[in-house]
């Protein structure tokens, strides 16, 4: 090998370095070593090596108990949302255009709509004098009051609201490239609608479904905003005794303990998902293209076979019993007893955000329904320096976020699509780890680590553990955006003389704007939103708007609460709709 | 085999508004290879899927050896259709996708097995049974698509553009086979294209379609040879046409008067009706288009270019008088032909019985 190629591959090395760097150095200082060191704790105390934590981890029943709650709930929603977010996802990917935006504008808001706007809202809706308790009452059904919140109830359908956009998108992502001619085929070959569905657009919808339910699950067992607002004392999950032992007694080892606990099981998740259906299902659209071949053994795929065709030959049989369906519809069009459900499944996730409008101007607190109007919770909130304070602080805390997210992620999508840098698969989970880590294991492990060189309590330290959770999201969307980028514009640049600086400022750039733009919006509302970090990172001090919401909300229910619940609202309304303009402008180009 | 008539009446198809296809009529016998061609967005697809149960009419019957099929859905109506991308499902093998059709009409595993293995006989490709489709190549897919088709012997073979993604020669080698197949099977077959070259070797009938209606139907040679409209001369092969005027009709043909010409001229009909004094156009293949060096009377132009494409020279000439469009001829490419001289002046000619009149429509 010439020196010259040396240099060069030299050249190269160093290249690899400067666009992924900065990436791995955050991701290495703020998240394999806080973490780390939070594992560390667990089995380390003063006098060295212990085992101490977890014989009182198991000692008694307690914490095993919250363990199997905490695996029940997350189960329980995760099925709930996967199979109530199927019929959403799949007619939001055969619908035409127009529908889609509208159907999907539900989704988004709902999706970035606070999970602590959405839990209050509960609250208020199935409190003693909520909207639901009088309808009841109204109608005659119950004849005083029920207690509708505070058990495993309230928490499955808070949970299920917080997650089911999650579980639809992540779906849909896989359903819109399925191609569409397949189900018509089978029409043709002789398959009635039921079986074309089961044994046609069912199994290559499986991945989606798989990821949707991995996602779901891992991001449920890490929760704590739903159960601690919406649950009894039989609800607690295990990221409130990660909390509790912090704030309450600040026995990071036995919060070390949990927390190796709580990873564990994640982790074992993955590993059986990993086995079963491969990871790489997951993490591209390419893999959603190309299936992997069923790694089910032989007979496993025969039993699944019959069983979807039993579930085919069910359905149709249940489609002629139907009574005189149009049969001179289009072939196309969805039924509308699909359409039906997946409408009062949006209406449901997003009416308890909807309703906390007009309480937020009524004078007779929280009750339904709410009695005149005032602007008193809104003239209290903007008198208030503590929430005009946290307002601030979380808008600079994100558009801070969003601009070293963008910064640091965009140049590693590019060295993960664009260049040839060995172990890419390797690199790609090691940049997504911060998804699979349940949130609280960052916060308390970013906390021991910030406390001890000074950093709780600034903007900086906020910013830095915000962008370590939202830095994925970044580099997935851009990576998306890079591999549809069509790379022979560069050559072309460059054969009409473009030197590579001017062929990014005037081609790459250019055309990677719509997607660099909502990659930031998605950092900005990650950090907008994110609670778990801000909860400990802030020290007490310096609220974030979510950390303020849930200081106030966990003290007393107050409408004080519910205009801000609105402004936040009506603010992502707005973001999702300018955010969306600009991708289609972007499109349209 | 077995093998269907399929008869259309007033068949018609809007989205909005736009009309996808206009009330239609079309009438295919048993056996016959029919092939619907036109531009994109001329309503052969949206045919082809009215007859595949894949939409549905506005208005209009469509009949299977005389029974009404209009309102039966796709998986009732034993049509088999070959998709533009083949369709192929990419979550089964090869054997898999073309027992499918098989399974869904409950053939016996071991009889669905036999007839598997034949139809991969058929297509010649026995050994790739248990692959995936995205491990074959695109000619492979293709035939695997062709193979779950015939497997289950459906009584009509819709194609919707089947060679399009693929190269020149294997296209070529694919139009073979599929006649063959053709042949042996003796299938009703439509088939799509919007390649006239592949619409002439095919068919035993082309139906071309333009603007949601059908433009002319009939024979290769009708339709290259008696072109009924100016857009059906243009769309079909080469073609030169010449503004002109009838003068006389007779029990032979017609007498004309080319556009800023004096000197009258003879051309045939194309089997419509003329009168005398009528606007026409008159069609002049290029292989029709005799070349003399400048002299030999009739028409004189100016040699504009020179093309050798392979197995024919192409001479371009701007005729000498106003009011003409630029001409092509064409004849074979022989080594060592006289060269032409670009610029050189030249007189064209023609034989009275390949210069065809059409009704001057405008060229829609």
């Amino acid at each position: 090998m010439g020196a010259k190629q040396r240099a060069l591959s030299q050249g190269r090395i160093w290249s690899w370095v400067a666009m992924g760097g900065p990436l791995g150095l955050l991701l290495v200082l703020f998240l394999v070593y806080p973490v780390g060191q939070l594992l560390l704790l667990s089995i380390h105390n003063d006098s060295g090596f212990t085992l101490a934590q977890y014989r009182q981890l198991f000692a008694s029943s307690v914490y095993v108990d919250v363990l199997l709650i905490t695996l029940k709930i997350s189960l329980v929603t995760t099925l709930v949302c996967v199979v109530t977010g199927y019929p959403i996802a799949y007619l939001i990917s055969v619908v035409g255009k127009e529908r889609k935006a509208t159907l999907l504008f539900w989704v988004l808001l709902s999706f970035w709509t606070s999970f602590l706007v959405r839990a209050f809202a509960w609250i208020v809706l199935l409190g003693r004098n909520g909207v639901i308790n009088k309808l009841l009452l109204s109608l005659g059904i119950i004849s005083s009051p029920a207690n509708l919140l505070y058990n495993f109830g309230s928490v499955l359908v808070g949970m299920v609201n917080a997650l089911l956009p999650l579980a639809v998108l992540t779906m849909l992502s896989v359903m819109e490239n399925i191609d569409r001619n397949l189900p018509r085929a089978a029409a043709t070959l002789g398959a009635r609608p039921g079986m074309a569905f089961w044994k046609i657009y069912f199994p290559l919808s499986l991945p989606g479904v798989a990821a949707a339910g991995i996602m779901v699950f891992v991001t449920a067992i890490g929760f704590f905003i739903v159960p601690a607002l919406l649950g009894g004392r039989r609800d607690t999950m295990i990221t409130q005794l990660i909390i509790d032992q912090i704030q309450q007694t600040m026995n990071w080892g036995f919060a070390g303990a949990i927390s190796v606990l709580l990873l564990f099981v994640v982790l074992i998740v993955f590993a059986a998902y990993d086995r079963l259906l491969g990871l790489s299902t997951m993490t591209g659209s390419a893999a959603a293209r190309k299936p992997e071949p069923s790694r089910l053994s032989e007979p496993l795929a025969k039993v699944g076979d019959v069983l979807l065709t039993v579930l085919g030959t069910i359905s149709d049989a249940i489609i002629s019993l139907l009574p005189s369906r149009r049969r001179d519809r289009n072939p196309d069009q969805p039924g509308l007893g699909l359409q039906a459900f997946v409408w009062t499944m949006l209406l449901i996730i997003s009416l308890p955000t909807v309703l906390m409008i007009p309480l937020s101007f009524g004078k007779g607190g929280l009750n339904w329904p709410p009695q005149g109007f005032t602007l008193h919770w809104y003239e209290t909130v903007l008198a208030s320096p503590v929430w005009t304070q946290a307002m601030l602080r979380s808008l600079m805390v994100g558009v801070g976020t969003g601009l070293l997210a963008m910064l640091i992620g965009t140049p590693a999508a590019f060295l993960l699509v664009r260049s040839d840098i060995p172990g890419k698969g390797a690199w790609l989970a090691f940049i997504l780890s911060p998804i699979v880590v349940p949130r609280m294991i960052i916060a308390v492990g970013l906390f021991y680590v910030f406390a001890n060189i000074g950093l709780v309590g600034s903007a900086f330290g906020l910013i830095l553990g915000h962008t370590v959770v939202a830095v994925p999201y970044v580099v997935m969307t851009m990576m998306a955006v890079l591999r549809n980028y069509d790379t022979r514009l560069d050559h072309a640049a460059s054969s009409l003389g473009a030197r590579p600086f001017a062929t990014l400022r005037h081609v790459t750039f250019p055309i990677l704007g719509a997607g660099m733009m909502s990659s930031f919006l998605f950092a900005f509302a990650t950090s907008f939103d994110e609670l778990t970090i801000a909860l400990f990172a802030t020290g007490g001090l310096n609220a974030t708007l979510p950390k303020q919401f849930w200081d106030e909300v966990t003290l007393q229910v107050s409408p004080v609460i519910a205009a801000v619940s609105t402004c936040l609202f009506i603010f992502m309304g707005l973001l999702i709709f300018t955010a969306e303009r600009l991708r289609r402008r972007a499109a349209a180009r | 085999m077995v093998s269907s008539s399929l008869r259309i009446l007033g068949l018609s198809k809007r989205y909005g508004d736009f009309v996808a296809l206009a009330p239609t009529s079309l009438d295919v016998a048993k056996g016959e290879f029919l092939t619907l061609l036109g531009p994109s967005g001329s309503g052969k697809t949206t045919l082809l899927s009215l007859i595949a149960g894949l939409a549905h009419p506005d208005e209009g019957q469509i009949l299977v050896d005389d029974a009404d099929v209009t309102h039966s859905p796709a998986y009732a109506r034993d049509i088999g259709v070959v998709f533009q991308n083949y369709a192929l499902f990419p979550h089964m093998t090869v054997e898999d996708n073309i027992a499918f059709p098989l399974k869904m009409r409950k053939v016996s595993e071991a009889e669905a097995r036999r007839r598997t293995m034949e139809a991969l006989e058929t297509v010649r490709l026995p050994h790739v049974a248990k692959r995936f489709p995205r491990e074959l190549s695109g000619g492979q897919q293709q035939r695997i698509a062709l193979a779950r088709c015939i497997v289950y012997r459906p009584a009509i073979i819709l194609m919707d553009e089947p060679l399009g993604a693929l190269d020149k020669k294997l296209r070529d080698q694919m139009q073979l086979e599929i006649k063959r197949i053709h042949r042996e099977l003796r299938t009703t077959i439509i088939y799509v294209t919007h390649d006239q070259e592949e619409a002439m070797t095919m068919s035993d009938r082309i139906c071309l379609m333009n603007a949601g209606a059908i433009e002319q139907l009939g024979t290769p040679e009708d339709l290259y040879f008696r072109p009924r409209s100016v857009f059906v001369a243009d769309f079909l092969g080469e073609s030169n046409l010449l503004s002109a005027t009838v003068r006389d009709v007779d029990a032979h043909g017609l007498d004309i008067a080319l556009a800023a010409q004096a000197a009258p001229s003879r051309a045939v009909g194309n089997g419509a009706q003329f009168a005398a004094g009528e606007p026409i156009k008159v069609m002049v293949r290029p292989q029709n288009l005799q070349v003399a060096t400048a002299g030999a009377g009739g028409l004189t132009g100016r040699l504009v270019d020179v093309m050798i494409s392979g197995s024919l020279t192409r001479l371009y000439i701007a005729p000498e008088v106003a009011g003409l469009p630029q001409l092509v001829a064409a004849y074979p490419t022989r080594s060592g032909s006289a060269p032409h001289e670009i610029g050189q002046l030249v007189s064209l000619a023609w034989n009275p019985a390949d210069a065809v009149a059409i009704r001057d429509d405008g060229g829609r």
